[in-house]
């Protein structure tokens, strides 16, 4: 992985520059609309991870950088995980089931569900962006064997 | 908080996986008191709700608030509580052998996620073990298989990595084949509720549809148990995997995935549904005798330790499925009894196996000459463990054979009976070859590095070898157990 | 027999894919030909449960301005984690074949049986 990615093509370097910030725009739109329409964290986290890679494979990354990524990676793909775990167990502390989010706001339930979809949308979004960086990094990025 | 037990047994061991190898570096140090803590939290709850279910029949736990069927459910019966609290002490067990022989056996940078490891297993075995659903039952299936790839593949010799990979393959087509059952059940009940399944497929079990689904579903499940002739993934994994994880896969792996088919047969599916449509009993329990003879034979012919023991393991499943193919309430309880039994001294002669292999470097059977004198606690704690696992009389053994074998003479089954008696003789023979030499053979010229493995290690050996005794003097306590589940799962009051 | 073959065609597909995947775990002596084998294989079983969700004159189970009928949305939330699973196992898979080729030199079954030390 490390070096100059693809050889410096110019066309490849300038089409991908003026996509990236669309993909992730894309992405995060999905993860958004992921409580009332088709999309969510899952789509959403898939499409930026898949951004990321696409800018790590164009512009290459440096040895530096692709440590910073891993560490990275690794870190939201087990904070993703916490949130979901967490939000569950706030439902629990405050009285219902796991992930019964009808207990985080008594009295307004759909606020609530509202909400903790959300934030669940936002935890399984980040899991899955993490793990298959993790995942790229792990397995593109050791060229020495 | 005691009726948020169910979901905590699966989310903990699951978080705490997650925080281990993403953490700072000082948390990963202390990587093996986290994966600890969280078993014996785990085993904490284990033994409460398995007092609850035993008190209450059954204790149910609804997802998200959402009544079954349209939620995912939560159910743990009797059954279910056993193995719940026999995973649970495994995995303890097992954790507290790994403090000394993990890092004899891994490099210290792959400790973090070799706990990881572990700890996802457990919560996948967990999930199997207390889901009411059955398509929850294919994802804790798959969470439990790949962490049990990753952590066969840690093994210290190359070729752990392909018995890894050839179990990832196999394990992979038991669990699309699994997945496909499923699906047609889905197609022919409407459902994914086993016990909503178990109302509502009654109705058509004559379709080819549901039959379809019960055969893929019972192929993949003994592919995942290992049943004759599906185990060939089964030697290879269990000889070059670490010690851990073979004393941990061995006692806890296959025996859920039995479990699992055991829920299938019958809980999702009633017991009428075998005889009507499909020879079940004597297909399963043809297989299993086979498996029986077969994996003993295969263990006699061998010298490596570790395989030998892992061809007992075919051997034993053998028994097991056997119990369960027969099916009255005797032999169930056998069945369930054998589980319990296997899994606690196949756990010991597996980390009594390490135990020798890091102290002397003997994998053979041949290098272990005069070991019964320098090595007299592993070497006891070997001997007891195979004395239970060959069935002598005092053991927990004795009893789980004694009621397979009263089961099969209820059931009319008389040629089984003889099976089972040879599995045990030859149970005795195959352990002969390592016991003999240990005992009775002047010491060879291996010495010991040092007289005896650290306590770290020979205590969780040496305390399920006396389990299995303890077990047998005190028959009534389990077996009392194992038969309400028993009959429960059989559907009798 | 027409209406056999032709009124449920997305199950013999399912059924053709199926087995070419089965082929090529067995056949192919490749360890990434057989994970790629694998890969087809899990996706027939997605074809039949994405085949199976289907209800005659339904639509995408999202709220329409004016739809009757929906498709029953289930087996696609289903498949997803089928999906998710069938991913991690693909990862597991290649990371293995990359420490096989990194121990061994080779790829190809036969050769690596040949490299073992304690025979199949």
């Amino acid at each position: 992985m490390s070096g100059r990615g693809c050889g410096g093509n110019l066309i490849i370097k300038t089409v991908s520059g003026f996509l990236i910030p669309f993909i992730q725009l894309f992405a995060l739109y999905l993860a958004a609309h992921g409580d009332l329409g088709p999309g969510g964290g899952f789509q959403g986290g898939t499409i930026f991870a898949a951004s990321l890679i696409l800018y790590a494979i164009v512009f290459g990354l440096d040895e530096g950088r692709e440590k910073v990524y891993e560490k990275a990676a690794g870190v939201m793909a087990a904070a993703g995980v916490l949130v979901f775990g967490g939000i569950g167990l706030l439902c629990m502390a405050a009285g219902g089931s796991f992930l019964q989010y009808s207990s985080l706001l008594p009295g307004k339930v759909k606020t609530a569900y509202h909400l903790g979809i959300y934030g669940v949308e936002i935890g399984v979004g980040l899991a899955v962006a993490g793990a298959l960086l993790l995942l790229f990094m792990k397995t593109a990025g050791s060229r020495d064997d | 908080m005691t009726e948020h037990f169910p979901a905590l047994l699966v989310i903990l061991p699951l978080l705490a996986a997650v925080l281990i190898p993403f953490s700072p570096a000082a948390v990963k140090r202390s990587a093996w008191h986290i994966s600890f803590a969280s078993a014996a939290a785990s085993l904490a709850l284990a033994a409460r709700l398995a007092w609850e279910t035993f008190a209450l029949g059954k204790v149910s736990y609804w997802f998200g608030g959402w009544a079954p069927p349209w939620g995912i459910e939560y159910s743990i019966d009797p059954l279910g509580a056993l193995l719940l609290l026999l995973t649970a002490f495994v995995t303890c067990a097992a954790l507290s052998y790994s403090r000394a022989a993990a890092p004899a056996e891994l490099a210290a940078e792959r400790l973090p996620y070799f706990y990881s490891c572990m700890l996802l297993f457990t919560s996948g075995l967990t999930g199997i073990i207390i889901t009411g659903d059955i398509f929850n039952l294919y994802v804790f299936i798959e969470i439990a298989s790949l962490a049990g790839y990753a952590l066969i593949a840690a093994g210290r010799r190359r070729e752990a990595l392909v018995a890894s990979y050839n179990y990832l393959i196999l394990g992979t087509i038991a669990a699309t084949f699994i997945l496909l059952g499923i699906g047609y059940l889905y197609m022919a009940a409407g459902t994914l509720n086993m016990a909503d399944l178990r109302e509502r497929l009654p109705q058509v079990y004559h379709t080819k549809t549901v039959l379809t689904g019960f055969a893929f579903l019972v192929v993949g499940l003994s592919i995942k148990t290992a049943l004759f002739p599906l185990h060939i993934w089964l030697p290879d994994a269990y000889t070059h995997a670490p010690s851990p994880v073979s004393a941990l896969l061995a006692a806890t792996g296959t025996k859920v995935g039995i479990y699992a088919m055991i829920r299938v047969i019958f809980t999702v599916f009633k017991p009428e549904f075998n005889p009507s449509t499909v020879p079940m009993t004597v297909i399963l329990a043809g297989l299993a005798c086979a498996g029986i003879i077969y994996g003993a034979l295969m263990a006699l012919a061998q010298t490596n330790i570790k395989r030998l023991l892992a061809y007992s393991s075919v051997s034993q499943i053998g028994y097991i499925i056997l119990g369960a193919a027969i099916s009255n309430q005797t032999a169930m309880t056998g069945s369930l009894l054998h589980i319990i039994n296997h899994a606690l001294m196949k756990a010991s002669l597996f980390m009594c196996a390490g135990i020798i292999l890091m102290s002397t470097g003997a994998e053979k059977t041949g290098d272990l000459k005069g070991l019964g004198r320098r090595m007299p606690l592993t070497m006891a704690a070997f001997t007891a463990a195979a004395c239970s696992l060959a069935g002598l009389p005092l053991t927990a053994g004795f009893i789980s054979k004694w009621h397979l074998a009263l089961g099969a003479v209820e059931a009319g089954l008389w040629l089984v009976v003889p099976v089972i008696l040879a599995g045990s003789l030859l149970t005795a023979v195959y352990f002969w070859k390592i016991i003999e030499p240990a005992y009775f053979s002047p010491a060879g010229e291996r010495r010991p590095v040092r007289p005896e493995a650290p306590a770290g290690m020979l205590a969780p050996a040496v305390l399920l070898a006396a389990l299995g005794v303890a077990l047998g003097l005190a028959a009534h306590f389990p077996a009392l157990g194992a038969g309400r589940a028993a009959a429960l799962l059989l559907g009798k009051p | 027999m027409i209406e056999l073959i032709a009124g449920k065609y997305n199950y013999w597909i399912y059924i053709c894919l199926m087995m070419i995947g089965f082929y090529a775990i067995i056949a192919k002596g490749n360890l990434i030909k057989k994970i790629i084998g694998i890969n087809i294989f899990q996706s027939a079983v997605f074809l039949f449960y994405i085949s199976i969700s289907k209800v005659r004159g339904g639509t995408a189970p999202i709220l329409w301005e004016n739809a009757v009928l929906y498709d029953n949305p289930l087996p696609h939330v289903l498949i997803l984690t089928a999906i998710v699973v069938s991913v991690s196992t693909t990862a597991l898979a290649l990371a293995l074949v990359i420490r096989i080729r990194k121990e061994f030199g080779a790829m190809e079954e036969d050769r690596i049986a040949k490299l073992r030390s304690d025979g199949p």
